[in-house]
C-alpha cells in the first residue's frame, strides 16, 4: 500500500486519537471514577498522538539516507516492490 | 468526583458518646475505617494512660495466641481460616476469653511437661535395656574367655589396649582360681568415650577390664536425643574400694551408671520388667499426644476467631486511650479527622453502635473549626491505589494541593515505555501481568506498563530486534541504478557499503512510513545515526511538554488558593522563561523536520541553541529561516529579564506589606489584608514574630536559581529516555545476533537439537536480562522523572497522611 501523500494517515491518525481524546469523555458513565477515566482517556491520547506524530515528522524530510550492504542492496532491488 | 485530583477536605468533628456504649460506638467506627481519632492527651506516656491495663491484658491474650498458633504448627493442625464475622467485642468478652486463653495454656504447658518427662523416662528405660543386652554378651564372652583361656578373638566387640590385660589376668586367674570380677555398668557418649578410657587407664595402671559397644540406635530414639550416639560399656575391677573413685570419674563425665543383677536370671527377669514397663510408657504417651492433638484441634476452629477479636480489642483500648473521660465518667469526649462528605456515614455509624449497646442517649457529633493542617485524604480505588503509593512515598501531598497520583497513571507508564520501547518484549510482559492480575488483583501498574510498551515498540518498529514491513517502505533502490542514478551493477560489486541518497528523485517516495520507523532502517548499518538524532529530539520534546504540564499543574494550585498575586510574579515569568527557551527549541526541532533542507547546509539544532546563548551569529553557521536572528535575541532578552523578576518582585512586595502591616493595629489589619483562607505564604506574618528580609529574599533566590537551572538540566536529564531506548534495543540485537542467529544457522542435522538448547539460553537471557534488569531499570528511571523533573515544578509535598482507625486493614497487614 502505498500512499501518495502524508495527508491521509495524518487526517486517520488524528480523528482516531481524536476520538479517544474529545469524543470518549462524554461516553463515560457517570459514577465515581468518572474524573478518573476521563484524566486517563485524555492523557493516554496525547501521549500516543505526540509519540507517532514525532515519529512521522521525523521521516518526512529525511537529510540522508540508509547505508545498506551490496548483498542487502541487490536483495532489495529485486523483491522489494 | 473532583476528590482525586486534590486530596480531600477535611473536618475536625468533636464525638461524645457515652462510656457504655464507647466500645461499640468505637468498633463501628473501626469497620467504617472512615475516621481518624486525634490524640488528646499528648502529654502523657504510654504507662500512665487511662486504659493500659486492658492494652497488657490483650497484648498477653495475642502471646498466648502466638504460643497455641506454634504449638499447632508444631502438630502440623492445620489453622481453618474462618470467615470474617461481624464480632462486636465488648468488656465482658475481654474477661471471658482472658480465662479461657489462661486455661488453654495452662494445660497445654502442663501436657507438654509430662510428655517431655515421660519421653526421658522412656528413654533411661531404653538404655537399660540395651545395657542388660550388652551385658549379657559381655559375661557369656567373659566366662568363656575363663574356661577355655584362649586369646580373646578378633571378632568380638571393640578390644582396646586392654585386650592384653585380659590375658595376664587370665594366666593370673589360673593361680587364684575363679575370680571375683566387681563391674560397674553404664550409659555414656560415645564422643566421650576415648577420654572417659584414657582417665581409666592412668587411674588405674592397667588394671582393669573395659568393654564397651554402640548402642544400636532405633528410630525412636533418634527423635528423642537428636544424632547423639551413646555406648554401653561395663568395667571389670577388683576390689570395692576403686569402685568410689570410678564412680566419681564416671560423674565427670557424666556417664549414667545402672546396677546390673550378677546372675543371668536375675538380668533376665530384669530385662522383662523393663519390657513391660516400656509398653507401660509408650500406651501412656501415646494417650498424651491423643489427648493434645484434640485440645489443639478444639482450638484451631477458633483460633482466627479469637485473634481478629483480640486484635480489635486491643485497637478499640488504644483509641480509648487518645480519648478523655470527663470528670462525671460517664461521657467519652473524643476528636476526630473525617472527610467532609463522610459525615452522615459517621453519624449514623455511631447511632448504630449507641443502639447496639442498648443505650438511650445518643451520641453527639460537632463539627469545630480548627487552624491545625488537617491529614491528606486520597481516596483511591484497586486502580489508583498503586499509582497513589508511589506519590506518597516521595513525600505525602501538603492539604488539598493538586495531587498528581492520576496523571502518573497514564504519563508514568508511557515513560517508562518509551525506554523500554519493544513490541515482543512488551507483549510477554503485558501477558505475565494479566497473570498476575487475575491472581492477586491489583497490580495494574505492570499490565499498563506492558500494554504501553506495545505501542512504542510498534512505533519504535522494534520485535525483539526486529522489524514489521506492513505498509511498503518508503525507500527504494532501484532508482539509484542506471539508467536514473549513477550505480552500475560493477559499484555493487567493488563497494561493500553504500548509501542512498535521498536527493536522487523516486529513492525517497515522499510519504513517510505511515506507522513508526520505516522497517529499511533496521537492515542499515547507519542505522543508529539515524536513530540517536530521532531518539534525541523525541526526549526533548516529550521533557519539555511534560514539564510544561507541571509548571501549568502549579497554576491550578494557585488557582484554587486563591493566589492570584503569586499567579502574576511566579507562574507567568516561569511560562515565559521556559517557553521563550526550550519551547523555541521545541519549535526549531519541528520546523527543521518540516521543511527541506539542502543536506550539506543543514545547520545543527544543538549548535544553533548554544550560538543564541552565546548571542554569536557569525556568517559561517547558516540559519533556519530569515530573521531568526532578530527572534532569537529577543527571546533571550525576555528570558534573561523574567529572572529578576522571578528574584526580586516577590520579595520587595512582600516587604511593603511588611512594612504596611506594622504601622496601624497589628492583629486587624492582618485579617482585614488576607482572608482566613488565604494559604498563601503571607501567612507567617500573621504570628507576632519579626520576619528578617534577608530570609525572604534568599529563600526567593533558591528557588529561582532551582528553577532555571533546574529548567536546563532536567531537559537534559529527559535524554535518558533516548539513553536507555537505545541501550534496550542495543542489547535485543546482540543477542539476537550472537545467540539465536547463531542457532539458526546450523545446516547439520543436529541443528534442531543445538536450536532447541540455543532457544532455551535465548529465552532465559531474554527474560532475565531484557526483562527483569531492563524493566527494573527503566522502572526505576521513569519514577525518578517523576519525582524530581516533574513534581518539582509545582509538587509541596509536606502533608501527613489519614491513617483511619480500620479493622480491615489492622486484620489484614498483621495475617
Amino acid at each position: 500500500m502505498v500512499y501518495h501523500s502524508v495527508a491521509l494517515p495524518m487526517i486517520c491518525f488524528t480523528t482516531l486519537w481524536g476520538l479517544v481524546g474529545v469524543v470518549a469523555p462524554f461516553l463515560v458513565p457517570k459514577g465515581p471514577n468518572r474524573g478518573v477515566i476521563i484524566t486517563c482517556l485524555v492523557l493516554t491520547a496525547v501521549c500516543c498522538y505526540l509519540f507517532w506524530l514525532i515519529a512521522i515528522l521525523a521521516q518526512v524530510n529525511p537529510l540522508f539516507g540508509p547505508q545498506l550492504k551490496n548483498e542487502t542492496i541487490w536483495y532489495l532491488r529485486y523483491f522489494w516492490e | 468526583m473532583s476528590s482525586s485530583f486534590r486530596s480531600e477536605e477535611m473536618c475536625l468533628a468533636q464525638l461524645l458518646f457515652q462510656t457504655e456504649s464507647a466500645h461499640n460506638c468505637i468498633s463501628e467506627l473501626g469497620h467504617l475505617g472512615l475516621v481518624q481519632f486525634k490524640d488528646l492527651n499528648p502529654g502523657v506516656t504510654a504507662f500512665q494512660r487511662r486504659f493500659v491495663k486492658e492494652v497488657k491484658k490483650c497484648e498477653k491474650m495475642e502471646r498466648i495466641l502466638r504460643y497455641l498458633e506454634k504449638e499447632m504448627v508444631k502438630s502440623s493442625i492445620v489453622i481453618a481460616p474462618t470467615k470474617e464475622k461481624e464480632i462486636v467485642p465488648c468488656p465482658r468478652d475481654v474477661l471471658e476469653l482472658e480465662s479461657t486463653f489462661e486455661k488453654l495454656e495452662q494445660d497445654l504447658r502442663e501436657i507438654n511437661r509430662n510428655h517431655v518427662a515421660l519421653r526421658q523416662n522412656l528413654s533411661e528405660l531404653m538404655d537399660i535395656d540395651s545395657l542388660l543386652r550388652m551385658a549379657e554378651d559381655f559375661f557369656e564372652e567373659a566366662e568363656s574367655l575363663m574356661s577355655c583361656s584362649e586369646p580373646p578373638s578378633e571378632d568380638s566387640m571393640c578390644m582396646t589396649v586392654s585386650s592384653r590385660i585380659t590375658s595376664r589376668r587370665n594366666s593370673s586367674s589360673s593361680i587364684i582360681g575363679p575370680p571375683y570380677l566387681g563391674f560397674i555398668a553404664g550409659v555414656i557418649k560415645q564422643e566421650r568415650f576415648p577420654a572417659f578410657e584414657k582417665v581409666l587407664w592412668r587411674l588405674f595402671h592397667g588394671n582393669f577390664v573395659l568393654r564397651h559397644a554402640e548402642i544400636q540406635a532405633t528410630e525412636e530414639l533418634q527423635t528423642d536425643r537428636g544424632l547423639a550416639k551413646k555406648d554401653v560399656f561395663i568395667i571389670f575391677v577388683q576390689g570395692d574400694h576403686v569402685r568410689e573413685k570410678v564412680r566419681k570419674v564416671c560423674d565427670g563425665f557424666h556417664a549414667s551408671l545402672y546396677s546390673c543383677p550378677k546372675t543371668l536370671h536375675e538380668r533376665k527377669e530384669m530385662s522383662n520388667n523393663i519390657m513391660t514397663r516400656m509398653e507401660d510408657l509408650r500406651l501412656i504417651l501415646r494417650r498424651t499426644e491423643e489427648y493434645r492433638a484434640g485440645v489443639l484441634m478444639k482450638a484451631a476452629d477458633h483460633v482466627h476467631e479469637w485473634s481478629s477479636k483480640v486484635k480489635k480489642m486491643k485497637a478499640i483500648y488504644y483509641t480509648l486511650n487518645l480519648c478523655n473521660i470527663d470528670i462525671t465518667q460517664k461521657l467519652i469526649v473524643a476528636e476526630i479527622w473525617c472527610s467532609v462528605s463522610d459525615l452522615t456515614l459517621v453519624h449514623n455509624a455511631l447511632i448504630k453502635g449507641s443502639e447496639q449497646s442498648g443505650s438511650s442517649v445518643t451520641p453527639v457529633l460537632n463539627r469545630i473549626q480548627t487552624q491545625q493542617t488537617p491529614p491528606t485524604f486520597n481516596r483511591t480505588n484497586s486502580f489508583t491505589e498503586g499509582f497513589q503509593a508511589i506519590i506518597d512515598t516521595y513525600g505525602v501531598g501538603t492539604y488539598q494541593e493538586i495531587n498528581p497520583a492520576p496523571y502518573t497513571t497514564v504519563t508514568f507508564p508511557f515513560l517508562f515505555a518509551v525506554m523500554f520501547g519493544d513490541c515482543g518484549h512488551g507483549l510477554v510482559m503485558t501477558l505475565f501481568a494479566v497473570w498476575i492480575v487475575t491472581q492477586a488483583e491489583r497490580r495494574y501498574i505492570i499490565l499498563l506498563m506492558g500494554m504501553f510498551s506495545v505501542y512504542t515498540g510498534l512505533i519504535y518498529n522494534d520485535c525483539f530486534s526486529k522489524s514489521f514491513n506492513v505498509f511498503g517502505s518508503s525507500w527504494r533502490v532501484q532508482p539509484t541504478f542506471h539508467p536514473h542514478g549513477p550505480w552500475h551493477n560493477d559499484t555493487l560489486h567493488d563497494c561493500e557499503h553504500l548509501q542512498l541518497d535521498p536527493v536522487i528523485p523516486g529513492v525517497y517516495s515522499g510519504v513517510p512510513y505511515v506507522f513508526g520507523i520505516d522497517p529499511v532502517w533496521n537492515i542499515a548499518s547507519n542505522k543508529l545515526s539515524f536513530l540517536n538524532s530521532f531518539k534525541m529530539k523525541m526526549s526533548v520534546i516529550l521533557g519539555v511538554s511534560h514539564m510544561l504540564f507541571g509548571v501549568t499543574l502549579s497554576l491550578f494550585n494557585y488557582a484554587y488558593f486563591r493566589n492570584f498575586q503569586d499567579v502574576l510574579i511566579e507562574f507567568i515569568p516561569r511560562m515565559i522563561f521556559l517557553l521563550s527557551l526550550f519551547g523555541y527549541l521545541v519549535l526549531l526541532i519541528l520546523y527543521k523536520w518540516c521543511i527541506t533542507v539542502p543536506s550539506d547546509v543543514a545547520p545543527s539544532i544543538l549548535l544553533l541553541f548554544i550560538n543564541m546563548m552565546l548571542f554569536d551569529y557569525q556568517s559561517q553557521h547558516h540559519l533556519l529561516y530569515e530573521g531568526q536572528k532578530a527572534v532569537q535575541i529577543c527571546l533571550v532578552v525576555t528570558a534573561v529579564l523574567m529572572v529578576p523578576v522571578m528574584l526580586m518582585v516577590k520579595s520587595f512586595l512582600v516587604y511593603r506589606t511588611y512594612m504596611k502591616s506594622r504601622q496601624p493595629v497589628f492583629g486587624n489589619s492582618l485579617n482585614d489584608q488576607h482572608g482566613a483562607d488565604t494559604r498563601s505564604s503571607f501567612s507567617q506574618h500573621q504570628s507576632n514574630e519579626t520576619v528578617s528580609m534577608s530570609d525572604i529574599f534568599v529563600y526567593q533566590a533558591i528557588h529561582t536559581i532551582e528553577f532555571c537551572l533546574g529548567c536546563i538540566s532536567n531537559t537534559a536529564s529527559y535524554l535518558r529516555l533516548w539513553a536507555l531506548s537505545l541501550a534496550h534495543a542495543e542489547l535485543s540485537e546482540v543477542l539476537w545476533r550472537m545467540v539465536l542467529q547463531v542457532g539458526l544457522s546450523f545446516s547439520s542435522g543436529m541443528g534442531s537439537l543445538m536450536l532447541a538448547l540455543i532457544f532455551a539460553a535465548f529465552a532465559v537471557l531474554t527474560v532475565t536480562v531484557l526483562l527483569v534488569m531492563e524493566g527494573l531499570s527503566a522502572f526505576l528511571h521513569a519514577l525518578r522523572l517523576h519525582w524530581v523533573e516533574f513534581q518539582n515544578k509545582f509538587y509541596e509535598g509536606s502533608g501527613y497522611k489519614f491513617t483511619p482507625l480500620s479493622f480491615d486493614s489492622l486484620l489484614k497487614t498483621q495475617q
